[in-house]
């Protein structure tokens, strides 16, 4: 083909692309940035942070929250939410407990028994929303009710898992420089995250989600298996909230029904912080990632002040959440400000 | 009130009041002495007030999340907040403080989160869930600032009154949410506040075309969200004496939008009765206290909730709604909503 | 002229809902490489057509052909199996993913059972550079004007599909420059032998763009015409469905006295890709009726007007006074009104009373701190439910309930009961059954010889002429013309919308 469009010329210029104006990478840039500064503010003022050692006790204690995050970017992604992952992870660490410590079976069956029951359990949830068309935060209010009930109908105690395997586990971990340990749950954490990197933007599925949180009807239309996503998506974040639940066990060595009480919240606000549209459609695994450092670097900081007290960590958790919120809600109001959005409403 | 609304609201009413008669009644099988009330220093003692007792704070929060709700928002924010008040006023008050400062400025506070989250809402136009989620992370640090951490304790007498006393016998806490239920009732359905609500509720583009002032009546809704969170956190503090920032209203947002759901209001926003939220409030409350007083442990009390919600979420789902229509476009009833 | 056996045929095709005829036997050919339009006002029957075609909607008889052979798509894939690919004017893409991920979603290039981005990167970019378009293809599609989205929608429709194209409106949000864009890719595709159905409501653009243009009115073809051997007068006029030589009627209501001042006078009002600036002086008691085709800026003026949509220009004066109308709160309390064309969205208030619904608007002005008492507000509805004999059982049914054209009379009574100085009344007919419309044109003379003004929208051409005093043409987003008095005739508004402004136009084929 070679006619000459008079007028493409025109169309190929972007007069409104300011590359920071990217509604796309603005919030992970933000969020990157933040996170460097508020590194570098901690390291100034207690240089001890700049350690291996600390970036792998962040790593180590922040992975069950890690790994319940990266399946609630998905779902964020998707345009739902999922109350119910920290119920979940409480759930799971008594089913672990019980499964182990009373009826005897091996910590590796246990896990696989207690992957299938959270996936299982994501997938219900996933069905209702997408066949009863109700909003998923109702759905998953059921859930969180339900896995917290099951939980305490298991034990109202707090059981100890004591099983050589389990210390076996816990011992695992790789030296890095610097002295830091860099323990099976950390790298658990990071490996959900990569193969959470790749799924997201390297598979259909991941092109799916993202399709479904832009526009449910435009996404059918262009073929995407709404249902089938919709479902998979729950499923996915039912089976992280059950790896959250193992590690959780690992790292408490411990099944206790109160445990992780309000964890929904601190992954909904990693997720938001790491730069997710709450809406859905844009975002990035990565970010959230960043977005669960940032927790971590914040509880860390007040540890090592030892002044400040811990409920600053809440305080500047929402203030950053409410600060991305509101970045949000800017880029989309500028995006439909912009003339040649049109306003054909 | 003409005939055709009140068969109407009867008709709404009945299914809830059965419900709540068969919680109250298998309750009683389970425990026969569950009906019996007593007297006791002019006070009155019993299940049953125990139920309207402990119900209250749920049902004074099911009041401002009713509103919220039919204008087809909701507040996650609502727990957080009661810890918020509550500090203030243990605060205040443990800082010896006279009473009236102190509820001035615990309501103030919960004033102020409304407004909050109503500005965020209406004028952000950020969705009602993500919008009232800052508040749900962020009102618990802030009440443990309040408190500084700790579990603040106080005797003064006039605010443990509110949680603790009585009037005319009735516990203080049923007295207060009897009164706000009134005055709430009066304040929507005497002025055209519930009208404006409901239409937003039904249809925003429309109201907004019709002249309605669609962004300050949000901002009231909210508004009045928070006042009530924040009268129910001063109640729970007075109860137990202290403020407790950590627990306070720990759940109990999903409580309230759970009893909102019960008394008949649609999610979606529209149509609302405040009082039949108050019975949903109720129905929960018997709920658990059968549970509790038939033996069975407390932990079912959740499951039971995610029984209901889910047997809730069926019935008002749209596919129900379309075999309901087939059925009735069948038998020749006109579905009532 | 040497015909190709037709690319795509429909013979015969009928479809009705619940009992409505939507298409009734409509024949349509569609040739390789030719822009064939499709014209109609609303509820002709063309997008019907199209679902059929596309296998949207089962077709309850007829057949349909491609290269002679016949074929029944049962949905869009269907369809876009056997080539037939369709673009709605709201682009159906994904402002959020790439444009790369929007052209191949669903089909990604993998390795490894990776999608294999670069791969996908490179082939858009092939794909895009036979449209001329060179953009970066990795960027989120809602980057892109909607003129370039279009093309990226045309693009994958193409690639999936490939021999038939259909366009449902495909320019109605594009500016001149941009529809001249797309026009150029549509040549190009019709180059490479593509059929392209071409739905649009600018008429300058089926002149402009089509070959052959097929005319639907009230679910039936009414021709197929080359575009070489017609006049847009002869277009309008299948379109509308009537002759010059019918008897023309004289306006119903006489201009208002020349000498009054205008009560309310817009001057240069307009908004960008909406409406052209354009001036309205509005006297009391006079009935202005807007006429044009659909999609030639009637809804848009009547949005401007009460505020809905900023105006970017212009002044509005109320009794000499200037005024600011920012949203519909400023223009009701300037004692404006507005029945917008769609009730459902935009008008009733589903769940609501009858009676809620008929005194929202009044309220709303007083203000909720002094509410009507039930009995004043039972007695509005009553007045109303009366005067415009709104057909309800009782006033306390949910307005939802009741038929359209009593829904239309809740909406009217609801404006009428702010006793309004300004009423705006958008196809207020649409849907209505003949007696109740008798009943709305008898209820606009007498509220204006109260003094009220009225705007009148409406396509049905005889009514504005019968009750207006003066009547705006609207072609294309923009005021052509103004008639009164003698010149107030039907075929007045027709000469004009065909004729309209086409001297200062220039659109080159």
């Amino acid at each position: 083909m070679t006619t000459r469009i008079p007028d493409a010329g025109m169309l190929n210029a972007r007069p409104f692309n300011v590359r920071l104006f990217n509604a796309g990478t603005l919030p992970l840039v933000a969020t990157l940035a933040i996170f460097a500064l508020a590194y570098a503010v901690c390291v100034v003022q207690f240089p001890a942070m700049l350690s291996t050692r600390v970036a792998a006790n962040l790593l180590t204690d922040n992975a069950f929250l890690g790994i319940v995050a990266v399946g609630m970017t998905f779902v964020i992604l998707s345009g739902g939410i999922d109350l119910s992952v920290g119920s979940v992870i409480a759930f799971t660490g008594v089913l672990l407990a019980v499964l182990i410590g009373r009826a005897g079976v091996h910590p590796l069956v246990a896990f696989a028994l207690a992957l299938a029951v959270a996936t299982a359990g994501g997938a219900v949830m996933g069905a209702m929303i997408h066949h009863l068309e109700m909003p998923p935060f109702i759905v998953t209010l059921a859930g969180m009710f339900l896995a917290r009930g099951m939980a305490f109908v298991l034990t109202t105690d707090s059981l100890p898992v004591e099983h050589a395997f389990y210390a076996t586990l816990q011992q695992l971990y790789w030296r890095l420089p610097g002295g830091g340990r860099l323990t099976l749950i950390a790298g658990v954490m990071v490996a959900v995250t990569v193969a959470g990197i790749i799924l997201a933007h390297r598979t259909r599925f991941g092109a799916n989600v993202y399709a479904l949180g832009g526009n449910r009807t435009s996404a059918a239309l262009m073929g995407v298996p709404v249902g089938a996503t919709t479902i998979a998506v729950y499923a996915l974040s039912g089976f992280t909230a059950g790896l959250a639940g193992i590690v959780f066990s690992l790292y408490t060595s411990a099944g206790y029904p109160l445990a992780a009480v309000g964890v929904e919240l601190d992954a909904i606000a990693a997720v938001v912080i790491g730069g997710t549209l709450l809406t859905g459609g844009a975002g990035f695994v990565a970010g959230t990632f960043v977005g669960v450092l940032m927790q971590g670097l914040i509880q860390t900081y007040i540890v090592f002040d030892g002044t400040l007290s811990s409920w600053w960590t809440k305080i500047v958790i929402g203030a950053l959440l409410f600060g991305f919120i509101v970045q949000q809600r800017a880029l989309v109001w500028l995006s439909a400000r912009r003339p040649s959005a049109g306003s054909a409403t | 009130m003409m005939p055709g609304t009140a068969t109407r609201a009867l008709a709404g009413a009945l299914p809830r009041f059965s419900v709540l008669a068969l919680i109250l009644l298998a309750s009683w099988l389970a425990f026969p002495g569950y009906f019996d009330v007593t007297v006791n220093d002019g006070r009155l003692y019993g299940s049953l007030i125990d139920v309207l007792n402990r119900g209250a704070p749920v049902a004074i929060l099911a009041i401002g999340m009713t509103l919220v709700i039919a204008t087809g928002g909701v507040d996650l924010s609502v727990g957080a907040v009661m810890a918020v008040s509550g500090a203030v006023a243990a605060t205040l008050i443990a800082d010896g403080q006279p009473l009236a400062v102190a509820l001035a400025a615990a309501l103030g506070a919960g004033v102020l989160c409304g407004l909050w989250n109503g500005i965020l809402v209406a004028v952000l136009d950020i969705q009602p869930i993500v919008a009232t989620l800052i508040l749900m992370v962020t009102g618990r640090g802030i009440a443990q600032l309040v408190t500084e951490g700790a579990i603040v304790t106080f005797v003064d007498e006039s605010l443990i009154f509110i949680g603790s006393g009585a009037v005319a016998g009735m516990p203080m806490p049923v007295v207060i949410a009897a009164v706000l239920a009134a005055a709430a009732v009066l304040l929507v359905r005497r002025t055209a506040l519930g009208m404006f609500i409901e239409a937003i509720g039904v249809n925003r583009r429309a109201s907004v075309q019709a002249g309605l002032n669609v962004r300050v009546v949000l901002i009231a809704v909210y508004v009045a969200s928070g006042f009530c969170a924040a009268l129910a956190g001063v109640i729970v503090a007075a109860d137990i004496r202290g403020a407790d920032a950590n627990n306070a209203g720990l759940w109990l947002e999903l409580d309230a939008i759970l009893a909102v759901v019960l008394g008949g209001a649609s999610l979606l926003g529209g149509r609302f009765s405040i009082l039949m939220s108050i019975v949903g409030a109720l129905i929960i409350q018997a709920m658990n206290t059968g549970i509790l007083i038939s033996g069975f442990p407390p932990e079912f009390n959740l499951i039971l909730k995610a029984a209901i919600v889910v047997v809730i979420l069926v019935l008002q789902s749209p596919q129900a709604g379309r075999i309901a229509a087939a059925i009735a476009a069948r038998t020749g009833i006109t579905r009532r909503r | 002229m040497a015909h190709p056996s037709p690319l795509l045929e429909a013979r015969g095709l009928g479809k009705s809902f619940l009992g409505q005829t939507a298409l009734d036997g409509v024949d349509f050919t569609l040739r390789a490489g030719e822009v064939h339009a499709l014209l109609g006002e609303n509820g002709a029957g063309k997008s019907t057509l199209v679902k059929v075609l596309t296998g949207v909607h089962r077709r309850d008889a007829g057949t349909i052909l491609m290269d002679g052979a016949e074929v029944a798509p049962h949905d869009t894939a269907g369809a876009q199996a056997l080539g037939i690919g369709t673009v709605y004017q709201e682009v159906n893409l994904l402002p959020n993913l790439s444009v790369a991920e929007n052209i191949f979603l669903g089909r990604q290039p993998r390795r490894f059972g990776l999608v294999d981005r670069r791969a996908m990167e490179r082939n858009t970019r092939t794909l895009l550079a036979g449209y001329g378009l060179a953009i970066d293809v990795a960027a989120p599609l809602g980057r892109f004007s909607v003129a370039v989205q279009q093309i990226v929608a045309i693009a994958r429709a193409v690639d999936l599909s490939g021999r038939v194209l259909i366009l449902d409106e495909p320019t109605a949000s594009l500016d001149r420059q941009e529809v001249e864009t797309l026009f150029a890719v549509v040549r190009r595709l019709k180059a490479r032998g593509l059929g392209i159905i071409f739905i649009t409501h600018f008429l300058d653009q089926v002149f402009a763009l089509a070959d052959r243009v097929t005319v639907l009115r009230n679910g039936r073809r009414i021709d197929t015409v080359a575009v070489a051997d017609t006049d847009p007068m002869a277009i309008v006029q299948m379109m509308l469905g009537r002759d010059l030589e019918e008897v023309e009627s004289g306006p119903g209501r006489p201009a208002a006295a020349a000498g009054a001042a205008p009560a309310i006078a817009f001057e240069g009002y307009g908004r960008r890709r909406s409406v052209e600036p354009f001036d309205l002086a509005i006297r009391p008691g006079e009935v202005i009726g807007i006429a044009g085709l659909l999609g030639s800026g009637r809804t848009e003026t009547a949005r401007l007007l009460f505020g809905l949509d900023a105006a970017d220009s212009g002044t509005v004066r109320i009794d000499g006074r200037s005024v600011r109308i920012a949203s519909p709160r400023h223009a009701v309390a300037l004692g404006f009104g507005y029945c917008p064309e769609d009730r459902k969205t935009d008008g009733i208030v589903g769940d609501l009373s009858v009676r809620e619904n008929i005194v929202l608007a009044l309220q709303a002005r007083r203000g909720w701190l002094r509410p009507l008492s039930r009995a004043e507000q039972a007695e509005l509805a009553d007045r109303f439910v009366a005067a415009l004999d709104i057909r309800t059982t009782d006033i306390e049914k949910p307005v939802k309930l009741l038929s359209g054209g009593n829904q239309q009379k809740a909406v009217l009574a609801r404006w009428l009961a702010t006793e309004p100085r300004f009423l705006i009344l958008d196809e207020p007919t649409r849907g209505i059954d003949v007696g109740a419309h008798a009943e709305i044109i008898r209820l606009i003379n007498r509220l204006c010889d109260g003094g009220m003004s009225l705007v009148v929208i409406s396509s049905e051409f005889d009514e504005l002429v019968v009750c207006s005093s003066r009547i705006v043409v609207l072609r294309d987003r923009r005021h052509v013309g103004e008639l009164a008095g003698g010149a107030l005739t039907a075929t007045a508004i027709m000469r004009t919308i065909a004729a309209g402004g086409a001297d200062d136009r220039t659109e080159a084929a």
